[in-house]
């Protein structure tokens, strides 16, 4: 008990009866030793993101001009920045709805074994190794008005002249899919193979055809997995940045937030309404994060193996 | 096969009129030549088997036997690699499990574990629509049948392993099934609450007038339960018979050893007269009764079964089948458990009533009907066919 030196923890307790005894209330509540390798996580968290985190949350508040919430109140006032919030929501949300909604019947079948699922496997999953830019590029040359796909389509006689799908909201939609796509897809995959196998079977022997199996068994276990993929999902796609940029109108239907921060830092020089459109953002993205978090909490999130 | 039948839809109307249940809710099961293999290995071989309505059946084996690949292609969880099910005439095999309507306990008990015992329980019965207040009274019947009306508002895992394995049972009978399997319900259970469930479930399936098939390794638990048992050994059928009929005649040693016969002794034939044989090696000599009508021929080897309660220390008049040395003695309230160890080392294990401590000389008898010698070629024509030729 003794051998390892315990000086670092935070609550090192002073007198010796005292010191079982409190170790034993310690460990009640999951608090032990093996705690501290999340110390040099939590030190670079603290170095790497509270520090510029609170450096930019003061320089927020200290605009050139209109007080302390001037910059805040410029966000709102003017309409072009204002829109952009919509702009990133209508982007983020879809998109991390799709990728959710795509990933369960993908992995729904994949749990099965099949000849060729490992090359599927990679397939599905490759895009996680792109990035965002070389995603953008590929969109641009694929979908593109001289891309393939629209020379697919000029071939086959369905369209007359190029569909518009890049440099517009749906190229940033859909770049936003497809890089975001395989994390989804890992993500609920992992949580389906958590769910005994027996369940769906016992469901099948009491009535349930394929449907309701579904239904009333899997998709319950699964939701509280799906709501942190969503999560997850969200996020990704609520920072875009690159993508907005490259393949979408950066200047109308996909000026998101990002994009306004980016310009009022980095062109007009204006650093403190920089900060406070980053802050509105994450105020933004949280408050989305709490409502799935509440949600999830109310939700079954015991164990989903066979002997419950 | 054009229409699937539903026997689901027929469970429910016989339901319907609930208080009036038919005794048995299937007249006739067959099993014909079912057999499944995993690739290459063949975990079951054909299986012929008929399970006539309200029989309580145990499929018993050691582990990794087939039992519970048996089940689930009774179930219609496994396909079958060949053979067929045929159920009051109709054909079943291809019908899915969901549109069989048998009742299943896993061996896992497969418990959903976002409901509760009572969502549990009436999980089958609101797949197949029934109406509400309906299921209500039928969940709380069998919820008090399987004493859990207290945590009916627990989740799984908030109960005990017991516990558990009965809203298992329950899940399963709510849906009065005419057909019940049971895959090893009872062996996560403490010997006393096993005993207990051990009578309950026999209960259950006289008062629903179920038809159940039941796995399990523990002979005990198959012998007091079963109407009949299908003995099962590396997928293969070693016998099939009443309770009383593998106890008294097992028709191999796989099956005697299961049936209680602890001392399986090699030896050969000296003398053989009808079914009454001879058999002797080194200081063991036994007179026992050649089984399943085969004749035994002298010098051929035998497996001579004996039960350790049907060997006995010499009284007056006995003829002794062996002197041996008690080596280790087991005190169990009335008798004592003795294993003795003969001079050339054959373990024998028998019943004292008197004292005998280790180390001591015994001279050991044992009466003619009560060894039973199997000739060595495995219970085939070729044995038969032998002994045939020298007699
Ligand atoms: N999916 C599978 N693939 C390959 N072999 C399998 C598979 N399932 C079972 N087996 C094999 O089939 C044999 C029978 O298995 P089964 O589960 O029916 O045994 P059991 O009699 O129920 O045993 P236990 O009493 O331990 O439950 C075993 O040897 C097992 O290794
Ligand atoms: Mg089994």
């Amino acid at each position: 008990m003794s051998g390892l030196p315990l000086s670092t923890t935070p609550a090192a307790p002073p007198g010796t009866p005292a010191r079982a005894a409190l170790r034993h209330r310690l460990a009640e509540r999951g608090v032990d030793r093996t705690l501290l390798l999340v110390l040099p996580a939590a030190l670079s968290v603290v170095a790497l993101f509270c520090y510029p985190f609170l450096y930019g949350l003061q320089l927020s508040f200290q605009p050139a001009k209109g007080g302390v919430f001037g910059a805040y109140r410029q966000f709102f006032a003017d309409p072009f920045s204002r829109k952009s919030v919509w702009a990133t929501f209508s982007l983020a949300i879809p998109a991390a709805l799709i990728n959710v909604g795509v990933s369960v019947p993908i992995s729904y079948r994949m749990r099965r074994e099949f000849r060729g699922k490992r090359l599927l496997l990679a397939l599905l999953v490759v895009p996680i190794t792109l990035g965002t830019v070389l995603t953008a590029e590929g969109v641009l040359e694929f979908y593109g008005p001289a891309g393939w796909f629209n020379r697919t389509l000029h071939l086959l006689g369905l369209a007359d002249s190029p569909v518009q799908l890049t440099m517009n909201y749906t190229g940033v939609l859909l770049s936003l899919i497809i890089s975001g796509f395989p994390f989804a897809y890992l993500l609920t995959h992992s949580y389906l193979s958590g769910i005994h196998p027996s369940l769906e079977k016992a469901a099948a022997t009491l009535g349930a055809g394929w449907w309701q199996r579904f239904r009333h068994v899997t998709f319950p276990l699964l939701l509280p997995g799906l709501m942190t993929t969503f999560c997850l999902s969200f996020v990704m796609a609520f920072a875009v940045f690159p993508s907005a940029m490259m393949v979408g109108d950066p200047n109308g239907s996909t000026h998101v937030i990002s994009i306004e921060a980016y310009q009022a830092a980095l062109e007009r020089f204006d650093y403190a309404q920089g900060s406070a459109d980053a802050m509105i953002m994450t105020a933004l993205m949280l408050v989305v994060l709490a409502a799935v978090t509440g949600l999830r909490s109310r939700l079954y999130r015991g164990s989903t193996g066979g002997k419950g | 096969m054009s229409a699937v039948p539903d026997m689901a839809g027929g469970a429910k109307e016989s339901v319907g009129k609930a208080g009036a249940l038919p005794p048995s809710q299937l007249v006739e099961l067959q099993l014909r030549g079912v057999s499944r293999a995993y690739g290459s290995y063949t975990a079951l071989h054909p299986l012929d088997l008929t399970i006539r309505g309200g029989e309580f059946v145990a499929l018993l084996g050691p582990s990794g036997c087939g039992k519970t690949t048996a089940l689930n292609c009774l179930a219609g969880l496994l396909p079958l690699t060949a053979g067929e099910i045929v159920l009051d005439g109709r054909r079943v095999d291809t019908v899915p499990p969901e549109k069989r309507g048998f009742g299943m306990v896993f061996q896992n008990y497969a418990l959903f574990p976002h409901l509760t015992v009572r969502g549990n329980v009436a999980f089958g019965l609101k797949m197949r629509g029934v109406a509400k207040p309906e299921i209500a009274r039928r969940v709380d019947e069998v919820l008090r049948l399987v004493r859990l009306g207290e945590q009916a508002n627990r989740h799984p895992g908030q109960l005990s392993g017991g516990q558990q394995q009965r809203v298992a049972i329950a899940r399963a009978i709510v849906m009065e099934p005419p057909l019940v399997l049971m895959d090893e319900p009872l062996s996560n259970l403490d010997a006393a609450l096993r005993l207990e469930m051990r009578s309950e479930i026999r209960r259950i399936h006289q008062e629903f007038g179920l038809t159940t098939v039941y796995v399990t390794h523990d002979q005990e638990e198959a012998l007091s339960l079963a109407d009949r048992l299908v003995v099962l050994e590396a997928g293969r059928v070693s016998q099939i018979g009443t309770p009383s009929e593998l106890y008294e005649h097992p028709a191999d040693p796989h099956v005697a050893a299961f049936m209680g016969y602890r001392n399986l002794l090699a030896l050969d034939v000296v003398s053989a007269r009808g079914t009454a044989a001879v058999a002797r090696r080194g200081g063991l000599r036994v007179a026992g009764t050649v089984v399943g009508g085969a004749r035994a021929a002298e010098g051929q080897e035998v497996t001579v079964a004996i039960r350790p309660e049907d060997v006995r220390v010499v009284g007056p008049g006995d003829q002794p089948v062996a002197e041996v040395v008690a080596d280790v003695v087991e005190y169990h309230g009335r008798v004592l458990h003795v294993e003795a160890v003969t001079r050339e080392g054959d373990r024998i294990h028998l019943r004292a009533h008197g004292q005998v401590r280790p180390g001591d000389a015994l001279a050991v008898a044992v009466d003619a009907d009560r060894a039973l010698l199997f000739p060595k070629e495995s219970a085939g024509s070729g044995g038969s066919g032998r002994a045939e030729a020298a007699s």
